[in-house]
């Protein structure tokens, strides 16, 4: 479990202190896949950093399974960034050494496995990321997606408990995107392993957390399970970033709400009521007629969900609204 | 062929050869010896760097600025009491290897400061993550990474000792340049002048040759 109690970040500038992160209380359940979203200087990358104290906190206290790592020595310290591994967007790998070196590169470090079992380690670290054939290669003549299974492997290889995800799928094409984050599902799911990853793209949030935090400024905006955060936004920031993962130009769609007539509501379906041949029903009972104005059904996760934003005209309201409640829909009224 | 090159001893041309060699040779890998860990030691205090140290690196970098400053023919001469004292003799190949060596360390250590500069900072960062001390960074992830750039650095520095050691010619330092002094240019022995001259360029060509080779064949980029 990985708590931050008031955490903060300033870095000083010309003897002021530019705040990085305002202070911070945040919990991360062991074992989740926790996602933080923020535009470029949100302050995202700082507070992965805090995790692994890459950055150093400038106040509050981080707990990391009751240890309060702000108080560790330079060897203590050492000794825990061992058990977090931590891929990054540009990858980082060692230019100089082939893929299985750099798996092997943090084995040797810590100076404590045997030559017989680095080898057997970057064996099977080789398999478990599909690169069971490229040990003798360079960095340099990998794809950027290769590149990125190394670093997970290489992350994975003392064992670590907590995956730290610096914008790792960003530079991939959306493809390579879908492959690495399905190895961190994987991983997440046979290891037990928490990961933390921070990304500027929500669909990747939608795919793989659990929970998420929305950032902007510095600040933690929004928290929450996944599918309640993305389904339901309450921060504007949030809002913004919900829609971007949808491709809908936030001006344009409410240039088309004003457009249409009638009550607009926003129908949020989730888990199995997203199959049901629900609103012909409930269009037949309440004697409303509706069109529709926007949709789409995805999957948060694992969980299909859909969402439908409708007009509707005639016949009475309260009635398709209560069906609508009483089949497990989410109704939100929007005008 | 006779006349035209009549004043050629070929032997002495073997022997000037032979210390011009010994003299880069020996003056290259004290410059790398010394020169390599002051590099490392301005890379690493400098601005942003893991040892951040303004002071340790200012006096550093103002030795080092002083050194490369100073036009090498005076520092031939400046070094001459430095280097009776050292080796008991400021004449011949020995006598030439401590202005070399003042000549080309800070020279080649900033070339290693420059090199270690152009890793990554990812790289450094990563390697941080996995638990790595400093000296870990340095060995393990630092000087790998740039050593393209070091081989790079030590064919220059091999090359700029090599017009050093010439040089060094002036003040009695044995050699190649030596012999162009005495005979070339004292004696108005043009021959002389033309194979001394090109038995250095050919030098510094074998030297680039090698030195881009290794070059290449430790690039993985």
């Amino acid at each position: 479990m990985i708590v931050f109690d008031q955490v903060q970040k300033s870095y000083q500038v010309g003897g002021r202190a530019i705040p990085a992160l305002h202070p911070t209380d945040m919990t991360i359940e062991t074992g989740e896949v926790f996602g933080i979203v923020g535009h470029s200087g949100a302050g995202k990358s700082t507070l992965v950093r805090l995790i692994n104290l890459l950055e150093p906190a400038t106040g509050g206290n981080i707990l990391i399974d009751n240890e309060n790592i702000t108080r560790y020595n330079a060897a203590e310290l050492r000794a825990f960034r061992r058990k977090v591994g931590m891929i990054f967007q540009h990858f980082n790998l060692l230019s100089s050494k082939t893929v299985a070196d750099n798996i092997a590169f943090p084995m040797k470090l810590a100076g404590i496995y045997s030559k017989a079992k680095i080898r057997d380690r970057v064996q099977e670290l080789l398999a478990r990321v599909s690169l069971m054939d490229q040990a003798d290669k360079y960095p340099s003549q990998l794809s950027g997606g290769q590149k990125q299974r190394v670093g997970i492997a290489r992350a994975l290889a003392c064992r670590p408990t907590i995956l730290l995800c610096d914008e790792a799928t960003s530079a991939l094409d959306p493809q390579t995107t879908q492959s690495v984050l399905r190895l961190l599902a994987e991983i997440n799911k046979e290891l037990g392993l928490t990961i933390v990853l921070i990304t500027h793209e929500m669909d990747v949030v939608r795919r793989v957390c659990d929970r998420v935090a929305v950032m902007d400024g510095g600040r933690v905006v929004e928290m929450g399970a996944v599918s309640d955060v993305f389904l339901h936004p309450k921060h504007p920031t949030t809002r913004d970033f919900v829609f971007e993962s949808e491709s809908i130009d936030s001006q344009e769609h409410q240039e088309d709400l004003q457009k249409s007539n009638g009550r607009i509501l926003r129908l949020t379906f989730k888990g199995e009521s997203t199959y049901k041949p629900l609103l012909g029903s409930v269009a037949r009972a309440s004697g409303v007629d509706f069109s529709i104005l926007s949709g789409r059904i995805d999957h948060i996760k694992d969980t299909p969900y859909g969402q439908l934003t409708l007009s509707l005209v005639g016949g009475d309201l309260d009635v398709a609204m209560s069906a609508l409640e009483a089949a497990d829909v989410h109704v939100e009224v929007v005008r | 062929m006779e006349a035209l090159l009549s004043n050629v001893d070929w032997p002495e041309i073997g022997i000037a050869s032979w210390d011009t060699l010994v003299m880069v040779g020996l003056s290259l890998l004290f410059s790398v010896l010394a020169g390599l860990p002051i590099g490392v030691l301005l890379f690493l205090t400098g601005k942003r760097q893991l040892l951040e140290q303004p002071v340790a690196y200012a006096v550093l970098s103002f030795v080092v600025n002083v050194l490369r400053s100073v036009p090498f023919i005076i520092l031939l001469i400046v070094m001459i009491p430095f280097t009776v004292m050292l080796i008991g003799t400021s004449l011949g190949v020995a006598g030439a290897i401590p202005p070399l060596v003042a000549g080309g360390a800070p020279f080649f250590a900033r070339l290693v400061e420059t090199s270690l500069r152009e890793v990554d900072r990812g790289i450094i960062e990563a390697t941080q993550a996995m638990g790595a001390s400093v000296r870990q960074i340095i060995f393990g992830a630092l000087l790998p990474e740039a050593l393209p750039g070091i081989i790079a650095g030590i064919t220059v520095t091999a090359i700029t000792l090599v017009s050093y050691a010439a040089m060094s010619g002036v003040i009695g330092g044995g050699g190649l340049g030596d012999l162009a002094i005495r005979f070339g240019y004292q004696r108005f022995q043009t021959d002389v002048m033309v194979i001394t001259v090109a038995l250095l360029v050919i030098f510094v060509q074998i030297l680039q040759m090698i030195g881009d080779r290794l070059v290449l064949y430790y690039s993985r980029k």
